[in-house]
């Protein structure tokens, strides 16, 4: 027994060894990863991100050098109180950013650089550099930051902001500090506008000093630089457009409908996107995101999802022609609104009756269209049928679904179908009478202006679109076949010669004879929106949303618009005189109709929006006055020239 | 001449080739380790792995030396060589050399000798010899205070110089003991207050107390023979408190700081994060980095030379205590468990052929080279691994340096030689 101690027990250790080495090595150890050995240093080397252009080749966005201090906390060498103070100046920080900064990159790793303070002017980095060098621990990253060479746009171009914690963990392409598109053209074009960033491996040793390129730098890779890109924007349409909606909120979207690509795409209010570049961006971004009143960062040409009103009435004419349920000339009797038995399921104004298609459309009659609606609903077994009849159809002109283009932001809107009030309802426990309000683009539908301007260049087309898109060219690339490819509504083609011609007599003798343009041929649409707020919790009518959608010219069209102004009362008040100005604009280069760009500049509903949040007691609609502003911004010197200018101030 | 090569023929052999191959394969390691700059020559004596390479020469030279000795030289002399290496051990106070704080060095013109490395195999003769006298009776207090002594006086001397872990390495002796008819109390006792000590430090001395109190209630009530226990029982319950309490005081006030702190981190006593924090850059730093150098080699490591934290000399003292972690990284578990395998061959072989001496002075001597092995394999891979606190010894054939490499060979082939003259003895 005794000679078998010593046995057992160099045995027993080494078996124990092996176990060790096994839980160490293999079982508790994943694949080696070169970007996990903090023994290698990786310097990455990044690339001159893609410029862009607008359609006409003016350039919107370069590049500009940024220089941000850099930390490793665990190389920082303890300073004294003296020190730190002179560190902070020359940062512009105080004692207690610097103590939660290290903290925080501490928090983070001490051994990782994490960005101390970001993006330092031109003339700091001067000063600091010379100095950086008594600071252990602390150096200066050279970066590249956008540089805006104008001051419109801020949705469309979208901005760069720091890699956030998550996306790091999903994509092993971004590191900490790095800067990724966070909106707008910057986000939904990222992969092609950053290239990709090269990358040095180099071998450290435990005093984190370099002791040569790990594996003679064969691993190493070289930036590959972003692409240039070219945008479908109009810069001058873009800033007209931006200088329309001054002084109020609201929405503009242009298409090109032969091409789908996008000529404008305005939101009010709006800011500069030279607000989001450089140290202030954090800062800045906050302020605007947290405005929640003017709401700058929500894109309202996008994002906004109302109901669309009297434009969408022509979809209605469109369904019930291809339903066959209603002709062109048949004849419907208006008596002020629509007649259920003796109850009057909805209102209408004064005008000739009876009236067929043409006239209904021109003259806007809600009673002609809650016959057509009710006619198509009705024409099937059940209603629940017939609506998801009409729902395919009113989703075949890109309605009630996401777009899924190349925006970073969208809505789908709404287009209720069977199932919808079925659910709401009940199975079967509803009919056409229940839901009239879907005849006149009230109750339940809703779309966003892109959708509406999509939309009417359907109409335009007279029968297709192609999906709405932004993206115009990309430096060797050819764009993606989605969008050159036409998308066909499920309406024949013969049908939209009436529907067309109904909607140029809008403009002819209808709701928008005052605002032609002359010499060019356009099919419009106007439309208002009822709309309520809740104020301590009482149900409050508000001023109408002003709608207007058009096309022009008639004949081959080159511009499909749709503008949504909040509370400006009827459609063809403000939505229709930007629209008629912004076709002007981009079909003639510049304006004949000064005396309607003159009534937009100097009309103001900032009083409006003030209203709500007053605490008094105030009027809407007809007894509301509109606010006249005395010095108005012009085309002159707004907004491309005079840099300081900006609709939000903070 | 034909006797002379049949005589070659009866080394043994398998010994020897695993002694090969542990110091060729810790030469490569040696030379990932600490290699500064690109490597044009595997002689290249500007280098640490060149200046071991002679170290390597010498050892071959040193080993026909030893295996030219007649066999019976060894036990002969044994008392004078240990007498000499005490007395090298003793003239470090007057003339040895100041490095890192111990002074356990001779300095040579330009080399440098640690005598300690010596007294281990010159230890292992004397206790041989010792013991392997007809009238020495290990059951006896007499005898084992006297061989205890023999251990004691370089253990004490080494421990003056500063080196605690090469004391340390004296407990190796127990084995032999105990092989050699030590009473098997001692090995409870010494066991026992192992886990004492460990109980005492993790959990404290009350609940070791209340520990230590229901096991001697239940080993009282399972004893046969009753009358007159209790006292006896008490006592050896009092003992274990005032034990507990010894080793705790000792902990608390005998160690210096960074001792403390390798058991504290050891048996995660501390609860404080900031001081955890501040001995995670300093006692505990080695074997961070050793262990993640260990563990990122994975199964088939990163290669020779290729070993990123090898490269960037992340594990101080890599090619010396802490060589296995460069095994760990560049060769991976293939490489590391080879290692092993190898330590536990050499030992068990070393063990078997001592078994198999006809002379008890062999025997005692091969089971001294097999525990002094065993020891130091078990203290400097568990260290490197983290098993066990840090304690600062070699690699036996494995880390760099002249003194170690040839203390460990000196040791191992006087066995060699003994074991070759086993049928002579006839
Ligand atoms: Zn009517």
């Amino acid at each position: 027994m005794r000679k078998l101690l010593l046995l057992t027990t160099v045995i027993l250790v080494g078996l124990v060894f092996i176990a060790r080495l096994f839980y160490l090595q293999v079982y508790d150890n994943t694949a080696y990863n070169i970007f996990e050995d903090n023994a290698i240093r990786k310097v990455y080397n990044y690339p001159k991100r893609g410029y862009v252009y607008d359609r006409n080749g003016k350039l919107l966005v370069a590049n500009q050098p940024s220089y941000d201090v850099m930390v490793i906390p665990r190389e920082v060498a303890p300073l004294d109180s003296l020190q730190i103070e002179e560190f902070c100046n020359l940062l512009k920080i105080t004692r207690e950013d610097y103590d939660n900064k290290l903290e925080k990159a501490t928090h983070y790793s001490p051994r990782l650089p994490s960005p101390f303070v970001p993006q330092l002017s031109k003339k700091d980095y001067a000063v600091l550099q010379e100095k950086i060098r008594k600071f252990e621990g602390f150096y200066i990253l050279k970066r590249s930051l956008r540089s805006y060479q104008t001051n419109i746009g801020a949705n469309v171009l979208g901005d760069l902001g720091e890699v956030n914690r998550k996306t790091i963990e999903n994509d092993a392409y971004y590191t900490l500090g790095d800067l990724i598109g966070k909106q707008g053209i910057e986000k939904t074009y990222e992969e092609t506008l950053r290239g990709v960033k090269g990358i040095k491996f180099i071998q450290k040793d435990r005093f984190n000093k370099n002791i040569g390129p790990f594996k003679e730098g064969t691993l190493d890779t070289l930036p590959q630089p972003g692409k240039d890109v070219t945008i479908t924007i109009d810069s001058d349409l873009q800033a007209y457009g931006e200088l329309l909606m001054k002084h109020k909120r609201g929405g503009i979207v242009a298409i090109d409908p032969s091409s789908g690509e996008i000529l404008a795409m305005v939101t009010g209010p709006s800011y500069n996107p030279n607000l989001l570049v450089g140290r202030e961006r954090n800062k800045n971004f906050s302020s605007l995101f947290l405005d929640k009143v003017n709401k700058p960062t929500f894109d309202r040409g996008l994002q906004a999802q109302y109901p669309p009103g009297s434009p969408f009435k022509v979809i209605n004419a469109l369904i019930g022609l291809q339903e066959n349920v209603v002709t062109v000339d048949e004849k419907f009797t208006c008596r002020m609104g629509y007649y259920y038995g003796s109850r009057r399921l909805t209102g209408c104004h004064h005008h000739r009756s009876p009236i067929a298609m043409n006239g209904g459309i021109a003259q806007s009659c809600n009673a002609y269209f809650v016959n057509v609606y009710r006619r198509i609903v009705d024409k099937y077994d059940d209603a629940g049928e017939g609506m998801n009849v009409w729902a395919n159809h009113a989703k075949s002109f890109g309605l009630g679904n996401f777009l899924n283009n190349d925006l970073s932001v969208g809505q789908p809107g709404r287009i209720p179908d069977g199932d919808y009030y079925d659910r709401q309802y009940g199975d079967n426990r509803w009919g056409s009478t229940y839901i009239v309000s879907n005849a006149i683009g009230q109750g339940e539908v809703e779309a966003t202006p892109i959708q509406l301007a999509n939309m009417v260049a359907a109409i335009g087309n007279r029968g297709y679109y192609y999906t709405p898109h932004i993206i115009k060219n990309i430096e060797g690339e050819t764009i993606d076949s989605k969008y050159t490819t036409p998308k066909y509504t499920t309406i024949d083609k013969k049908h939209f010669e009436p529907v067309v011609q109904g909607m140029f007599d809008v403009y002819n003798e209808g709701t928008a004879k005052h605002i032609r343009i002359p010499g060019i041929d356009i099919c419009g649409k106007t439309g208002t929106a009822e709309n309520f707020i809740k104020i301590d919790s009482v149900k409050t009518q508000l001023t109408d949303h002003s709608i207007f959608v058009a096309f022009a010219p008639k004949d081959n069209p080159k511009i499909a618009i749709a503008v949504f102004v909040e509370n400006g009362y009827w459609g063809g008040r403000f939505a229709g005189k930007m629209a008629s100005l912004m076709i002007e604009k981009h079909i003639k280069g510049h304006i004949t109709r000064t005396d309607l760009e003159k009534w937009i500049l100097t009309h103001s509903l900032e009083d409006e929006y003030k209203k709500p949040y007053s605490g008094e007691p105030f009027k809407i609609n007809g007894e509301s006055r509109l606010q006249v502003i005395e010095n108005y911004a012009t085309e002159e010197n707004y907004p491309l020239k005079n840099q300081n200018q900006i609709d939000v101030k903070l | 001449m034909l006797r002379e090569n049949q005589r070659h023929f009866k080394f043994d052999w398998i010994t020897v080739i695993l002694f090969l191959l542990l110091l060729g394969f810790g030469y490569f390691n040696i030379m990932s380790a600490s290699h500064v700059g690109e490597i044009t020559s595997y002689f290249d004596t500007d280098q640490l792995y060149g200046k071991h390479l002679i170290f390597i020469g010498l050892t071959f030279a040193l080993i026909v030396i030893i295996l030219s000795f007649e066999a019976k030289f060894y036990e002969q002399f044994a008392s004078v060589i240990y007498l000499v290496a005490m007395l090298a051990l003793i003239g470090l106070f007057i003339f040895g050399k100041d490095v890192n704080g111990a002074r356990s060095w001779y300095g040579i013109g330009s080399m440098t000798i640690q005598p300690s490395e010596f007294a281990k195999f010159a230890t292992a003769l004397a206790v041989a010899k010792y013991i392997s006298d007809l009238q020495t009776n290990m059951t006896t207090i007499k005898d084992q205070l006297r061989v205890a002594a023999i251990i004691f006086i370089p253990a004490l001397l080494i421990l003056l110089q500063n080196d605690a872990g090469s004391t340390i390495v004296y407990l190796a002796f127990f084995f032999v003991f105990y092989r050699e008819g030590l009473q098997q109390v001692y090995l409870i006792i010494a066991l026992s207050l192992i886990i004492l000590a460990v109980l005492a430090l993790k959990f404290g001395i009350l609940i070791t107390a209340i520990a230590a109190a229901v096991i001697i209630t239940i080993v009282y009530l399972f004893r046969k023979k009753k009358r007159g226990a209790v006292l006896q029982h008490i006592i050896v319950l009092i003992f274990t408190v005032a034990f507990s309490y010894g080793v705790k005081l000792f902990y608390e006030h005998g160690l210096k700081a960074h001792q403390q702190n390798r058991i504290s981190l050891w048996l995660r006593l501390e609860k404080d994060p900031a001081k955890l924090e501040r001995m995670k850059k300093v006692e505990a730093y080695n074997l961070i980095q050793s262990e993640q150098a260990i563990s990122s080699g994975g199964i088939s490591g990163k290669g020779f030379l290729q070993g990123t934290r090898t490269t960037g000399k992340f594990v101080p003292e890599q090619h010396t205590d802490y060589i296995f972690s460069t095994v760990g990284e560049e060769w991976g578990f293939v490489g590391t468990s080879f290692v092993v395998i190898l330590f536990v061959l050499l030992i068990v072989r070393v063990l078997y052929l001592a078994e198999a001496q006809k002379s008890q002075f062999s025997r005692v001597y091969g089971y001294g080279v097999a525990s002094i092995l065993f020891v130091h394999f078990t203290i400097n891979i568990g260290m490197v691994m983290g098993l066990i606190p840090t304690v600062g010894i070699p690699l036996p054939f494995f880390s760099y340096g002249g003194s170690g490499l040839w203390g460990f060979t000196i040791l191992l082939f006087i066995f060699v030689k003994l074991d070759s003259n086993k049928i002579n003895e006839w």
